[in-house]
């Protein structure tokens, strides 16, 4: 498959862009019975989008950084025209009568959405187990799982079926799947990217973020999203930043801090890849520290409080009035109830239920109150550390991918998939993760490569030395 | 009204105002009373999966002005979620201050010089409408709702007193000048009728200076007169129930207009859990000092300033006068009075044909310009126009606009010639001889008599000051 | 440890968001929230007095839009995506007990 910086280039140069929208579709149509990867494909609107991408073209005029190419929106964020579910039941067939800005974007720089992707219900998950219309499978191995929240859209780029997708990451749901799959997957710094029309699961931990099989062409998806929007009031106030031209800007002279809880607990694969991985980074310059952060092993928890919190809220909005499905109650409050039983899955109601705890009366302090301390202990200690070294490496998950069904009953084992992901969230701040090495089985293994606020370009040019050294 | 026995009301007022902005709080739908159901709506404000809220900067200088005019301290504030299930919140949840509100710590001077603390005045989205459908029109007994989301998202100041106010008559002025101000500084259009201000009252009795008793908080007040009956209802219901050895049970009443009662909407059993916490898509208010002046020079002249104005040009006033003067400012009719006062003329005639003949008819002030009202006052004042004359002229400038002279020309409004006057009242004394000697023995009463035959037999084109004259001068 | 809440506390809570538990659910979720409770009593192992809490990661302020009028989307087209609507309006069945 050509990469996304290829096709737009051959759109430039005159290929039309229907050459990667017929590919996609084919290698769609080969494997998403078999993998359930998109929830609807769109080829009419792409054929329709791809036409235009073309005609632009003829007249001269500039058809944007994504000229023609293929692109998988996981299924939390709003389009028009074609349905937005969450992978819910609750919102099975709902049209939004508006695009996210993202949506809009990618348009206006020429990217084909070829369809919306599964994911774990309402992004909510590590595995993609969790979705109301069956799971994800592996594209590397399909008696395993994707990763989660965002599997669909990892489980697209690893298939093939489109070079490019975009995924949202709460607490790691770009980062986790894309280590899984063997991807490059980031997650920018909170405020980067708009949400406005990405469906929220915990609003002040969301961001949307891309997939791709490079790291080229995950800067130049990255670029093509970013900058300020006025439609969300946390979107950072500046243009978006230049990435793709720094993607070879090497790490010579840059201090990188080797973690210890960032790796701790992770299989001896992976804690081997992330060492592999300094040495390389050493090699190309680098300097490397080793740092202790204490605080790291509360994000977890802190985590599983502060998301859970603002999902209860953010969730109340599906009662059955406005929008979505509905099933008949007796009066209004029995209608509510009933249409919230039977359209949330179990992951999604143990959160709700675990988040309206927290901020009830009586535990808010003991709770929620706390997690909020604990994230400001958090981004004080990511400040520090980061007086000391320009980013952070570490691995993405602890293992490789896992089969299904492993962690299902336990929701606690499956929430220590998200152990070295989530204090990134919390802080706000920048992290991706980049195919480095293997592990069981052959499987792709991911490193995590972290920076303060606005420091992608910073973590895109490390992760592309990892990415030359590991062969590709 | 007084309390028997000893009794004492104490009175909290907490004051929703929708603000006079174009659009809504969080959204770039208009904001306008009386368009038809859910035409103006948005993901924003219909809640819809995705969409975020973006704060309107009118909205938050409105509320800054109505910080500066109740003196309150304005601060950093920061917004919450208050979580709720009910069918006319699209998110059901509601974007509130909670701990921190804009506004914090001021009070409100009654126009007798009551001072009543304002604890806080801060911002918030308003709901979406129900109809309730079935025979009553009420919640009780429908068998469906119908819910228009047009209100949604509307932007909100609520403002909480403290509880201060000690007699209906007081919760009455308190919420009739604080309606004033808000009008006066644009905040709001002050409807109570339409919704657009809204009261609740808390409301509980104690002996005097025994400590606060339990409170009933009554809503649906949507007039000045429901508010000081129902206060006064609910002040001597629950004096009943404790003379009776019973107790106050801490609940919401709801106001019945038509049956002049209050009854039980929800009882209070446990505090409400609203799950509050920081609203994540918002982020803080933080006013640096150039906003604040701003907003502050941009404050127009308060009602106490402008009524104090006009009462030092009126010099001792009668009752009624001082209630001319408060309805004039709470119509923001100052402008004529102040026209006549710079002009050198009748300030209290000006007074009278405000309060009366403008404010009879407020939306025809467009038509009448200060010059033109001027103009007629001075010549009702110079007696080129009896009293019923100059009304009249009022009253068509305030229908149709137009040049005040003109119109009592083509009125027929010229005065009688002196002549024809002379000829009239020679005739008069002539067919009443025994009042003509009592006038001529010193009786100035009898002035009056002549007066009104005269006015009567003209169709009252006579003025009286030209009458008056014309009998001193046979005298 | 004690038991972190009880059954009585997951019933409310689920009362709260508006969901219905079976028994066997409600048994269920008691024990799997009490798990993720004990693990966040670790968030008491930091002396946290004096932190001030942050609900946003970057302290923005007075992020404010114009007061100006946006076209408000076709009405038709909102009440096409309700699950029940009459007469311009979104319809529900009867409400018990007026808002809060
Ligand atoms: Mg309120
Ligand atoms: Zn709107």
């Amino acid at each position: 498959m050509k990469t996304a910086q290829q096709i737009a280039n051959d759109v430039r140069a005159g290929e039309s862009a229907l050459v990667a929208v017929e590919a996609s579709l084919a290698a769609i149509k080969a494997r998403n019975e078999e993998l359930n990867v998109f929830l609807y494909v769109d080829e009419d609107g792409a054929r329709t989008a791809a036409e235009a991408v073309d005609a632009k073209v003829r007249r001269g005029e500039d058809p944007g950084l994504l000229a023609g190419v293929p692109i998988a929106l996981k299924d939390n964020m709003c389009t028009t025209g074609i349905p937005t579910t969450c992978s819910s039941k609750i919102l099975e067939g709902w049209k939004p009568p508006y695009n996210a800005t993202v949506v809009d974007m990618l348009a206006a720089q020429g990217a084909i959405s070829m369809g919306k992707t599964n994911l774990d219900e309402f992004a909510m998950g590590s595995s993609t187990e969790n979705s109301a219309f069956g799971p994800t499978r592996n594209p590397l191995d399909p008696t395993r799982v994707p990763g989660g929240s965002s599997g669909g859209s990892a489980a697209a780029v690893a298939a093939e079926m489109t070079p490019l997708s975009l995924g949202s990451d709460t607490g790691g749901s770009i980062r986790q799947p894309a280590a899984l799959c063997g991807l490059v997957g980031v997650k920018p710094t909170y405020g980067l990217v708009s949400r406005y029309g990405l469906i929220a699961f915990a609003s002040s931990l969301d961001q949307i973020g891309p997939f791709a099989s490079t790291v080229t062409d995950a800067a130049l998806l990255l670029e093509a999203i970013s900058g300020h929007d006025p439609m969300d009031s946390t979107s950072l106030p500046e243009p978006a930043p230049s990435l793709v031209a720094h993607v070879n800007d090497g790490v010579a002279g840059k201090r990188i801090a080797l973690v210890r809880e960032l790796v701790e607990g992770a299989d001896d694969a992976v804690v081997a890849s992330v060492n592999r991985a300094v040495e390389v980074l050493k090699d190309a310059g680098a300097t490397i520290v080793e740092l202790s952060i204490p605080e790291l092993h509360l994000g977890l928890s802190a985590y599983y409080l502060i998301a859970p919190a603002e999902a209860s809220s953010n969730l109340a909005r599906y009662d059955g009035v406005r929008f979505g499905n509905r099933i008949d109650g007796d009066d209004v409050t029995a209608m509510m109830e009933a249409t919230r039983t039977a359209g949330f899955g179990a992951e999604v109601k143990r959160r709700i239920m675990l988040g309206t705890y927290a901020l009830s009366a009586g535990y808010f302090d003991a709770y929620y109150g706390q997690a909020l301390k604990v994230r400001t202990r958090m981004i004080e200690a990511f400040a520090a550390a980061y007086q000391q070294a320009d980013m952070i490496i570490g691995a993405t998950t602890p293992s490789v991918a896992f089969t299904f069904g492993s962690k299902t009953n336990d929701p606690m084992a499956m929430y220590l998939n998200d152990v070295f992901t989530i204090p990134t969230n919390l802080a706000g701040e920048a992290a991706l993760s980049v195919p480095f090495g293997t592990g069981e089985a052959d499987l792709p293994i991911g490193v995590q490569l972290l920076g303060p606020g606005r420091s992608e370009a910073r973590l895109f040019a490390a992760a592309r030395v990892l990415e030359i050294a590991d062969g590709r | 009204m007084s309390l028997p026995n000893g009794w004492e009301m104490v009175i909290g007022l907490e004051v929703h105002t929708e603000l006079k902005t174009k659009t809504k709080l969080f959204c770039g739908c208009a904001n306008a009373f009386g368009s038809a159901p859910n035409t103006q709506v948005c993901p924003i404000c219909l809640g819809l999966p995705g969409s975020l809220p973006v704060m309107n900067e009118r909205a938050v200088e409105l509320a800054m002005a109505i910080g500066f005019a109740l003196n309150c301290t304005i601060q950093d504030s920061t917004f919450h979620r208050k979580n709720y299930f009910y069918p006319d919140m699209p998110k059901d949840y509601q974007i509130s201050q909670y701990d921190v509100p804009i506004n914090a710590h001021g009070y409100l001077t009654l126009p007798d010089g009551f001072r009543v603390s304002i604890e806080r005045a801060h911002m918030e989205e308003d709901t979406g409408k129900t109809t309730h459908l079935g025979t009553s029109g009420r919640i009780h007994g429908a068998d469906r709702s119908l819910v228009d989301y047009n209100r949604s998202g509307v932007p909100l100041v609520e403002i909480v007193s403290g509880p201060d106010i000690r007699t209906s008559q007081q919760a009455r002025d308190y919420v009739a000048e604080l309606r004033a101000i808000l009008i006066a500084i644009g905040a709001s259009d002050g409807r109570m009728e339409e919704g657009s201000l809204r009261v609740d009252a808390n409301v509980s009795v104690r002996k005097a200076d025994a400590p606060f008793g339990t409170r009933c908080e009554i809503k649906n007040l949507n007039s000045l007169r429901s508010l000081q009956r129902a206060i006064e209802y609910e002040a001597l219901r629950q004096i009943e129930v404790l003379e009776d050895g019973g107790k106050i049970r801490q609940e919401t009443r709801h106001w019945d207009e038509d049956r002049g009662e209050t009854s039980t909407l929800r009882v209070k059993e446990e505090a409400e859990d609203y799950r509050y916490f920081r609203e994540p898509d918002l982020v803080d208010l933080a006013p640096d000092q150039a906003w604040r002046d701003r907003v502050k020079a941009g404050l127009p002249r308060l009602p106490a300033e402008r009524r104090g104005l006009i009462e030092s040009l009126l010099g001792e006033l009668s009752d009624a006068q001082r209630d001319a003067v408060a309805t004039i400012v709470d119509q923001g009719l100052d402008e004529y009075v102040l026209g006549v006062a710079d002009a050198k003329g009748d300030v209290s005639l000006a007074l009278a044909r405000t309060a009366n003949e403008i404010a009879a008819n407020v939306a025809g002030r467009t038509n009448l310009s200060v010059a033109n009202f001027v103009a007629t006052v001075a010549m009702e004042q110079l007696g080129q126009l009896s009293a019923t004359q100059a009304k009249t002229v009022l009253g068509e400038l305030l229908e149709s606009g137009g040049d005040p002279a003109a119109i009592a020309k083509a009125k027929g409004f010229e005065q009688l010639s002196s002549d024809t006057l002379s000829v009239t009242v020679g005739e008069l004394i002539e067919a009443n001889p025994d009042e003509w000697q009592r006038f001529k023995d010193g009786d100035d009463k009898l002035a009056q008599f002549f007066i009104g035959l005269v006015m009567k037999a003209t169709k009252g084109q006579a003025n009286g000051k030209a009458v008056i004259a014309e009998l001193q001068s046979r005298r | 440890m004690t038991e972190p809440l009880s059954r009585e506390d997951v019933s409310h809570v689920a009362k709260l968001a508006r969901l219905r538990l079976t028994e066997e659910e409600l048994v269920r979720y008691t024990e799997q929230l009490g798990k993720i409770l004990v693990h966040a009593q670790d968030l008491n192992s930091l002396d946290l007095a004096g932190v001030a809490p942050t609900a946003h990661p970057f302290g923005l302020v007075n992020v404010v839009r114009q007061d100006e009028v946006h076209p408000s989307i076709d009405p038709a087209a909102v009440l096409a995506e309700a699950p029940d609507a009459e007469d311009g309006r979104f319809a529900v069945p009867r409400i018990v007990g007026e808002a809060p």
